[in-house]
């Protein structure tokens, strides 16, 4: 199959369709947007962690000067969320410091806050638990009725009936006795960090009558508005609108809960309600990443052949979850794509407890496991002096392996060998001069010792869930696409519209998409995982090609040939062999008219994707600090769309809880009070502009056959292998395996003898 | 739209963008709070709401303006201090005349230097001040100075490249 080497838009760099609105100021964010007769939102949240609510009294507060409305456990309307539907908007019970206890709507702001502090509540304080397996001993403090032992169930099926709660294959007794080597232990990932986009999450909600409720919010997912919170509030007609998203990196998919308080406030008083988090909130109530605990052995022979991967994986939702079982399925098929093994017996295991709720983080499940799994394959590996690199080359999945994905099913794989990335990112990074073996620094200077690492990352997720579309070809030569995609910062609305341009061989500032709305717009599952590219762009590829299919067919008897000898450029209808015999859109459609092609992308779970990310530290051992020196990641992704949009995605590693979580990010628990103590951005640490390492990335393009443009999409998972990556470069800096996330001062300087002090439990 | 010499005694004049708004301070709804922030006043009363309020606590950068051409976080700073000063937002860099761009917001958008956009009019802010002051900033020197602004999408490396570039062609 030839491909053209040229194209007019896609492989180039074009400015983004919103980049004046975003360097001007005008593009409009969720706390931007003001309605006629709004009202503000706020909530009153509960200092316990686990408790009862013995007496609320709102009267004062109702009183308060331009209260509207407020509202308790006792009168809120009966929506759950959570997974199965469990958590109420309030409820009697609290179950994080944090948690919601009233709400309040108020002409402004400032007075919604003062009500708050009029709000009387009496608490009975109940024992908490935040540790996944103190959680589940007999004795341990109940966080629901319905769910003994704090055990969310598994087979909650959403991904259908045969969800993926374990990979269990082969033999594994069989694959530890065919191993030269054998490790085991336990190892965590659970430094809960929060992905942190800078916007908080905002919504404002209107109910027009009892069952039309339109949804204003900072999305990821414009669609999920709708569909995902249908069922949750009894089937309402919800129409949702994305605004600008400020950030999401997964977690500003949907906020179930601003979207409850915006609603309930707004049904009550029968007027618009905006509630959008302050930092303090976004921090301690809205979500955090999955805790991962992993109890583990994997075997492995002399050549790196993984023979066998055994044990539990315990999940940490915090005190609920809309999404954990989901992104224990997904990680445990991408734990198959990164280890080729016949013989696996992992069963996860989800526990809730009394801290913040978990959600949707980059990573989804894959990054939360493969964390902890990977310093048991080191330890593996390290017995066998096997070089990572080729570790990875070896056992990442490859054309025809089988894997087991989220829906339960029996994928087998039509992607490519991603060995060829992995060679050219080590040589980007120049591995095989800075590579010594396991525990042995490339290089010392005094007290500063220098370590390299590498992890991988991939998931089958570039063709998931379904998409349409709908491609308008207007008269006056201008093209509309109609797809419910937000604007999170990936770029996705521009590169759809060079998709569009390309396909229809039209200038580019004459294509734009319909707004984020659910109205207006055909289904889109979203910009979940890295499907924006392969997913969306196919459905609205097809869109395209099918407007214009009609377009020609149209124009064939008007030019007196058949619809295949003729061809469009630029608003233009011409006769291929006669390019000269050539008429203007508007001739064939008709002034009054337009021509509407529709695509559909039916999901697909062969074509995973993939990124290795290297990392260069370098470790004082006297102070304890870690300074990333170098990062290159590699991947292949068939063919760029927009180049800078790409390496933003890949730059986004060091961001929304990434490789960061293995320096310094993570949210510092107080397990006496429950509290949060760093919920600031100031003492929740983050990387600023004057502590940038290296950055290159080397980017392969292998053309695909299924997708027109040859492209596969990676976003999401770059924030993936960096911590594990870390944590290897970091314990070959300084000669001895270090554990646990993040690798903080104090933790390096009692691996190495210097402290003794524990941290506070 | 006042005259400074006819300054109420408690009121103030805050120049935006090089339009002048008095201010009666007092706690009545269409009076200017002693407690309002810059921010606040900007963005609620001026409807400029090309300012974004990240933290709300002078640690993200997000909502930085020009004080007389120096940066400063408008959520830390209080309307009745902003008395006879020069405020400038993003929504000032336009040309007015022209609709012009400033060099940097077209370096910003020549080099994608952002993905969300949320931190983009700060940074932009920072960024107008440092060129202001020094018309050719290493590399060093443009990191230095927007050590303070969160980006959490990761557009470091583009913003740096912009700001080089619009150095280059200013």
């Amino acid at each position: 199959m030839k491909f053209p080497k040229e194209y007019r838009y896609i492989g180039k760099a074009t400015p983004r369709k919103d980049a004046v609105e975003i360097v001007t100021g005008k593009a409009t964010y969720i706390e931007d947007l003001e309605l006629p007769r709004m009202l503000h939102g706020k909530v009153l949240r509960s200092p316990y962690p686990h408790a009862l609510i013995k007496k609320i009294d709102t009267s004062k507060a109702e009183k308060s000067r331009g209260v509207r409305a407020v509202l308790t456990y006792k009168n809120v309307p009966e929506w759950k969320t959570g997974t199965p539907r469990h958590v109420r908007v309030l409820d009697r019970k609290v179950r994080f410091v944090g948690d919601a206890v009233a709400l309040v709507a108020a002409d402004t702001e400032e007075m919604a806050m003062d009500a708050l502090a009029d709000v009387e509540v009496e608490y009975e304080q109940l024992p908490a638990v935040y540790d996944v397996e103190e959680a589940i001993k007999p004795d341990a403090p109940q966080l629901y009725d319905e769910f003994p032992g704090n055990l969310m169930p598994l087979d909650a099926p959403v991904f259908g009936p045969q969800t993926l709660s374990a990979v269990v294959l082969g033999d594994v007794e069989k694959g530890f006795a065919e191993s030269d080597f054998i490790s085991q232990g336990t190892f965590s990932y659970e430094n809960i960090p929060n992905p942190l986009p800078l916007e908080p999450p905002g919504v404002i909600a209107q109910w027009e009558g009892s069952n039309r409720l339109t949804v204003w919010s900072a999305t990821q997912s414009a669609s999920w508005h709708r569909y995902m919170m249908l069922s949750k509030m009894g089937f309402p007609d919800i129409r949702t609108i994305g605004t600008q998203c400020g950030g999401s990196y997964g977690s500003k998919n949907y906020s179930a809960q601003p979207l409850f308080y915006a609603a309930a406030l707004a049904r009550v008083t029968g007027r618009p309600v905006k509630v959008c988090f302050s930092k303090e909130e976004h921090f301690g109530a809205f979500v955090l990443r999955l805790a991962s605990r992993i109890r583990g052995k994997v075997g492995l022979k002399k050549d790196g052949t993984v023979t066998a991967i055994s044990g539990e994986w315990l999940v940490n939702t915090g005190a609920f979850s809309d999404q954990a079982q989901a992104q224990v399925a997904v990680g445990l098929g991408e734990a198959q794509l990164m280890l080729r093994c016949s013989n696996w017996d992992l069963r996860a295991k989800l526990v809730c407890t009394n801290r913040n709720a978990s959600g949707i983080v980059r990573g989804f499940g894959g990054q939360e496991l493969e964390s902890a799994l990977l310093p048991i394959l080191m330890q593996a590996m390290a017995a066998g002096d096997i070089d990572p690199v080729e570790f990875f080359k070896n056992n990442y999945v490859k054309p025809g392996d089988g894997y087991y994905w989220r829906d339960g099913k029996w994928w087998v794989s039509k992607g490519k060998d991603y060995s060829e990335a992995i060679e050219s990112g080590a040589q980007a990074f120049g591995w095989t001069e800075k590579w010594k073996g396991w525990l042995k620094p490339s290089a010392v200077k005094h007290t500063k010792r220098i370590g390299v690492g590498v992890a991988v990352h991939g998931n089958a997720d570039v063709g998931e869930d379904v998409s349409e579309a709908y491609v308008r070809l207007n008269p006056d030569a201008t093209v509309t696409i109609h797809a419910c995609v937000a604007e999170p910062g990936m770029g996705q609305r521009s590169s759809l519209c060079k998709m569009a341009a390309e396909t229809l061989r039209i200038s580019l500032d004459r294509v734009s998409i319909t707004p984020p709305d659910s109205l207006i717009n055909p289904f889109d599952f979203g910009l979940v995982g890295s499907r924006g590219t392969y997913a969306v762009g196919s459905a609205v590829i097809s869109a395209a090609e099918d407007a214009k299919q009609q377009l020609l067919k149209m124009a064939a008897p008007v030019l007196k040939t058949t619809p295949d000898d003729l061809d469009s450029e630029d608003g233009m209808v011409f006769i291929k062999d006669k390019p000269d015999t050539a008429i203007p859109w508007r001739a064939i459609i008709g002034l009054m008219h337009t021509c509407t092609g529709v695509g559909r992308f039916e999901p697909d779970y062969s074509m995973p994707n993939f990124l290795v990310l290297f990392a260069e530290v370098e470790v004082d051992t006297e102070t304890g600090k870690l300074d990333l020196l170098k990062v290159v990641t590699a991947t292949d992704v068939g063919q760029i769309i927009d180049p800078p949009s790409l390496e933003g995605q890949l730059y986004g590693s060091l961001g929304a809880a990434g490789i960061d979580t293995a320096i310094f990010e993570e949210s510092v628990l107080d397990t006496n009070s429950g509290h949060i103590l760093n919920m600031n951005l100031i003492d929740y640490k983050w990387r600023s502009f004057a502590e940038l390492p290296r950055f290159d990335n080397k980017i392969l393009e292998t053309p695909i056959e299924t997708h027109r443009f040859r492209a596969v999409g990676v976003g999401e998972v770059s924030t993936s292998p960096g911590p594990a990556a870390v944590l290897m470069a970091a314990s070959n800096a300084v000669g001895r395996r270090l554990d646990g996330y993040p690798l903080t001062p104090d933790r390096i300087l009692k691996a190495l003898g210097k402290i003794n002090g524990d941290r506070i439990k | 739209m006042a005259d400074r010499n006819e300054q109420n005694k408690d009121s103030i004049i805050l120049t935006v963008n090089d339009v002048a708004h008095e201010f009666e301070i007092g706690d009545h709804f269409y009076q200017a709070k002693p407690h309002d922030t810059l921010a606040k006043t900007l963005r609620e009363t001026l409807g400029l709401m090309g300012t974004k309020v990240g933290c709300d606590r002078g640690a993200c950068g997000s909502c930085t303006v020009l004080m007389d051409g120096m940066p400063v976080l408008s959520c830390m700073t209080l309307t009745v201090e902003c008395n006879a000063k020069q405020i400038t937002t993003i929504e000032g860099l336009q040309d007015p005349a022209t609709g012009k761009l400033d060099a940097i917001q077209q370096a910003f958008i020549d080099h994608t230097a952002f993905q969300c956009g949320f931190c983009t009019p700060g940074i932009i802010m920072a960024s107008k001040a440092l060129l202001d002051r020094n018309p050719s900033p290493t590399e060093e020197q443009i990191k230095d100075a927007l050590s303070g602004h969160y980006c959490r999408c990761i557009s470091h490396y583009h913003v740096v490249e912009a700001i080089l570039s619009a150095a280059e062609k200013r």
